[in-house]
């Protein structure tokens, strides 16, 4: 063990020199980085397909397959030649306490980057829009939201979908009776289970959702998308010198098309747990994102 | 630590437009204790039937009363409260599932958490009724009925007043077990204290200071139950039992 680490450590050194001669001094997550040879990577759980666990409890999904390249440029910035990545798995609660306190160096999951979370912490550029929808049994006579009036609606608590629905519901004066359900497994739960006639969430989400519905083709998306938001990894603010180094890597892969590759196999082929096909196809928005990529919130 | 405290943050319009934040912390805190109190009756009462039960003579309601409390407190609490919520109202005729379904959501989530933090606490508190009963020397009940005192009014005058003197210390952490437990009922959607503080951290993103604030709240709360507790207990003294001669 300690030879190992020795060993690792001057590894660690000689990359250092080899490096750093003609770099500036390093700051902030780099490093942290560089110092402890561990980078920290923030995941979520059931996430389906952004960032989840697949059946050999393996994280998995687009923002996991997004944030080990972006482990990779780190590693390639920095001239290491071994850096160890740790997973740490974070909910909606935890995710910012746990980005700020140094538990996590970057986190890639299905993380919104609006203004009110940028007053704690950093964004990398956005990887992904999303339109808040409705998600309803066949045959429920929701097609959209004015359909929800006077009727029970789940949403995920938390989440910009409740934020936008209680403000309909008193802007409107809709009578909606709104179910904060804890996660989105909780508020498909909910759904099935008849306590709510509609599931209001990230269509990517909702997609996600009817993949593990037990009868898929009982379920479908419906609705006028109500907002556009922005998924980006989030990271410690205020520190200039990593950020570029996330925001260059993931330019690159949008114009080299690896983007694009990797959304075409979380999207548009059979993914974990149950080799279902999501079949949403890239859209205008997307395509105009990865065109031009961007860090600007929508919210 | 780079994070940008505003404490005046609960002073704020709500980004949902229902109110200021700390409209939304009274709401939970609400709630809490609602739920709090009303699982505290249904435990207490069905708790104290149950502890009688088991110290009387029959073996049988004996039996079926111990079997009671294995029953509910050997399965977690999460574990029942998803029973109640998701499982129980599916057994249901389906008019009946039809008819709760189409309800505002919150009697269902009231009513799941209510009887599961009460059915599952008053387990706990029969086991202490009994011991309170145990705890007095047999020649206690004895005296009682020779002085010609029916089974039922030995239980009445002499048994219970000096049983729930005994327990008064752990009653009082089962009732702050309860308030705490009571935070279960986010699990489901319903919004009560702890619920609502993550909302507010999740839609302000101040997410330290509205735990701070929910901390304080639950510290605040149990320990003037604690000093409320004690001094009933001192009031309730009987010199020479239990911690009686100081008085």
């Amino acid at each position: 063990m300690n030879k190992g680490l020795g060993i690792f450590v001057a590894a660690g050194l000689a990359a250092a020199f080899a490096t750093i001669s003609h770099a500036e001094e390093l700051t902030g997550t780099l490093k942290k980085v560089k110092d402890g040879g561990t980078i920290s990577i923030g995941h979520r759980e059931t996430s389906i397909p952004f960032s989840y666990y697949d059946n050999d409890q393996k994280v998995v999904g687009y923002s996991q397959d997004i944030a080990l390249q972006l482990v990779d440029a780190v590693k390639a910035h920095l001239g290491m030649t071994e850096l160890n990545v740790n997973l740490v798995p974070v909910t909606s609660q935890t995710r910012i306490p746990l980005l700020i306190n140094n538990t996590v160096d970057l986190e890639c999951g299905t993380t919104t980057n609006n203004k009110e979370r940028q007053k704690q912490i950093g964004f990398s550029t956005n990887f992904f829009i999303i339109g808040t929808r409705l998600l309803t049994r066949n045959g429920s006579g929701i097609s959209d939201f004015p359909d929800l009036a006077g009727k029970n609606v789940v949403v995920s608590a938390g989440t910009t979908s409740e934020k936008v629905l209680r403000q309909m519901n008193e802007a409107k004066g809709m009578d909606m009776r709104i179910i904060s359900a804890k996660d989105h497994g909780e508020a498909f739960v909910t759904l099935e289970s008849n306590k709510a006639v509609a599931f209001m969430s990230d269509d990517a989400i909702l997609y996600g959702e009817i993949s593990k519905a037990k009868n898929p083709a009982d379920w479908h998306i419906t609705g006028t998308a109500q907002t556009n938001e922005v998924y980006a990894c989030g990271m410690r603010k205020d520190d200039p010198a990593f950020k570029k180094v996330i925001d260059d890597q993931m330019a690159e892969m949008m114009k080299s098309g690896e983007m694009a590759k990797i959304y075409d196999k979380w999207f548009n082929a059979p993914i974990p747990p149950r080799s279902v096909v999501l079949g949403v196809p890239l859209g205008d928005e997307m395509k105009k994102l990865y065109a031009a990529p961007n860090d600007i919130p929508l919210q | 630590m780079n994070y940008n405290w505003n404490w005046g943050i609960f002073w704020e319009p709500t980004i949902t437009g229902e109110g200021r934040y700390i409209d939304w912390l009274l709401s939970g805190l609400g709630w809490t204790i609602a739920i709090s109190l009303s699982s505290w009756i249904i435990a207490l009462s069905i708790g104290t039937v149950l502890g009688v039960i088991r110290t009387l003579p029959g073996r049988s309601v004996r039996m079926a009363t111990g079997a009671y409390v294995e029953l509910f407190r050997n399965i977690p609490l999460l574990v029942q409260l998803f029973l109640w919520y998701y499982v129980v109202p599916q057994l249901l005729p389906l008019d009946w599932q039809f008819w709760l379904n189409g309800l505002d959501p919150r009697v269902m989530q009231v009513g799941s958490v209510v009887l599961c933090l009460g059915l599952f606490t008053s387990a706990r508190i029969c086991e202490q009724v009994r011991a309170g009963i145990e705890a007095q020397p047999g020649g206690q009940k004895n005296a009682a009925l020779a002085l010609g005192l029916t089974l039922r009014q030995t239980y009445q005058y002499a048994l219970l007043p000096m049983a729930f003197r005994i327990i008064i210390p752990p009653l009082t952490s089962e009732f702050l077990n309860v308030f705490k437990n009571s935070a279960v009922a986010l699990t489901i959607g319903l919004l009560e204290l702890t619920g609502q503080t993550r909302q507010i951290s999740e839609f302000s993103a101040q997410i330290f200071e509205t735990f701070l604030a929910a901390t304080s709240i639950y510290f605040l709360v149990t320990y003037l139950v604690s000093v409320a507790m004690r001094l009933l207990e001192r009031s309730m003294r009987v010199p020479g039992f239990v911690g009686g001669a100081r008085s």
